[in-house]
């Protein structure tokens, strides 16, 4: 395209067939402790 | 639903329901001006000159493949985890309330939460583990936080419980990440040791510079802790070859040029830095108000330009916040819950009570049972279940609801009276912080 870039290489949407395993971390564990960030943590289901 | 935005001369475009995000050159960003919410052009297209015609087929190519204006589907993801058995994978271990630090804005009050000061023994600390396994159901990965107060003040037990831990993950088949938040005064040798042999992270409290670190973050005589504890985080990170930790800090009204302390974390040395707003009752002088948002805008936007500076002259860090992957991160039932708490993930106090989380204990009407009874509070639970981003009206109609996954429900409740409320301000600097960790992304990626 000559307008647009898409900059993803994954999409949300793909997640929904194989997603909510649950073995993730919880978020708040991480780092935060006072806030919610979901998107950053990463997922453990890579099979 | 789309989201769009400029910044750093960047022109931005993120289709909240497929997760696409595109950049655009300025003339399909113009041009996306004069399309409706449901993605339909509102302007005559035989009007459109030559090079508008290509970038509105362009923009019609993307809706066809559900990547531009893509409509909600998630339904369904989120009736089959609420069918889920519920599970527990997480505890917050409070193993002391009690603190050696006084920080002014402490949301466990100094570390008693609304209680009287004690230490958990090694029955509940026991206990807990043996909660957590029975009611993990399938899940593998177990997480245990060793939070207070100050959990190196009951170190012995957190040795006990990981030893404890060891021992049982081997028998049902679980593995336990433990972590650890301390405030580091207590750090020794002996104890870096033992946290860098079992601790999946650490997370080391400092909130900066000396003077906006010792105005809030004071031992119990008063003085400022800076001097006294930074030797030690600086080793213990050391110690972990800068992996699987962070320098957390807490921003307030006293320093809204944060970013300053964000990069004297950085230039300490510390490549693994968490810095975050503080959530205080509003009339406290040290928490953020309305009026302070645009300053704080700008210091996000200043610290993801500096970072990008940084990072092209290979003295690149880490800042938790603005950690997005577009090439993968959590799935969509993940974004859909948030954080878990009430759910899957609960904090323990050290008499071995039960609450949603580490923020909630010691909270009237949250208490939801004990590690040896279990749950009891089912009523609590669900309600905590049917926390999702659907569930609230202000996330439901907000572009970041899939990043952020419908924000705190201590904050929500603390600022706004319910679970399901949102603490706006939080969310305001959130949505800024995904659109500085986008722009990132589309700086060190993008090219049109």
């Amino acid at each position: 395209m000559k307008h647009i870039v898409t900059l993803n290489t994954a999409l949300l949407k793909n997640t929904m067939a194989k997603g909510g395993c649950g073995e993730c971390q919880t978020s708040c564990q991480s780092a935060c402790k006072t806030s919610c960030t979901v998107a950053n943590q990463s997922c453990e289901n890579k099979g | 639903m789309i989201h769009k935005y400029q910044l750093n001369g960047h022109n931005i475009v993120i289709d909240v329901n497929s997760g696409a995000v595109h950049l655009l050159d300025e003339e399909a960003y113009e041009l996306l001006n004069n399309y409706n919410e449901e993605g339909r052009l509102t302007v005559s297209a035989a009007g459109l000159s030559v090079s508008q015609q290509e970038a509105a087929a362009e923009i019609e190519a993307l809706k066809q493949q559900d990547l531009l204006f893509s409509p909600e589907i998630y339904q369904e993801v989120l009736d089959k985890v609420e069918a889920r058995q519920p599970v527990v994978k997480a505890l917050c271990l409070h193993v002391a309330h009690d603190c050696n630090l006084k920080c002014r804005y402490c949301f466990a009050e100094e570390g008693e939460y609304h209680g009287r000061r004690s230490m958990m023994s090694k029955e509940v600390g026991k206990a807990a583990i043996d909660f957590l396994i029975k009611n993990s159901g399938g899940r593998r990965n177990l997480e245990v936080d060793f939070f207070g107060g100050e959990p190196l003040m009951n170190f012995e037990l957190v040795k006990e419980v990981v030893e404890y831990g060891r021992e049982q993950e081997a028998l049902y088949d679980k593995k336990f990440r433990f972590t650890i938040t301390t405030n580091g005064v207590l750090l020794n040798e002996e104890i870096q040791a033992y946290i860098n042999a079992h601790m999946h992270n650490v997370v080391l409290s400092l909130d900066g510079r000396q003077e906006v670190n010792d105005a809030m973050r004071k031992t119990k005589n008063g003085k400022g802790s800076y001097e006294t504890i930074l030797p030690k985080l600086r080793q213990m990170a050391e110690s972990r070859e800068h992996k699987n930790y962070y320098v957390r800090g807490t921003f307030t009204r006293n320093n809204l040029d944060f970013s300053k302390d964000v990069l004297h974390l950085a230039d300490l040395g510390f490549s693994q830095v968490s810095v975050e707003p503080v959530v205080g009752p509003e009339e406290e002088d040290y928490s953020i108000s309305r009026e302070d948002l645009p300053e704080l805008f700008k210091e996000y936007e200043k610290l993801a330009l500096e970072m990008l500076k940084r990072e092209k002259e290979g003295k690149d860090f880490n800042f938790f916040h603005y950690m997005i992957d577009l090439s993968g991160g959590p799935c969509v039932a993940k974004r859909l819950v948030g954080c878990g708490a009430g759910t899957e993930y609960l904090a323990v106090t050290p008499d071995g009570e039960l609450y949603p989380c580490h923020q909630f204990t010691g909270l009237e009407g949250f208490k939801m049972g004990t590690v040896f009874e279990g749950v009891m509070n089912h009523e609590l639970r669900e309600e905590f279940e049917g926390c999702h981003v659907f569930a609230k009206k202000d996330c439901r109609e907000c572009w970041a609801k899939y990043y952020c996954s419908g924000g705190c429900a201590a904050n929500g409740y603390n600022m706004g009276g319910s679970i399901y409320s949102v603490y706006d301000i939080g969310c305001q600097l959130q949505r800024k912080r995904i659109e500085c960790a986008i722009m990132i992304k589309a700086q060190e990626g993008g090219n049109i």
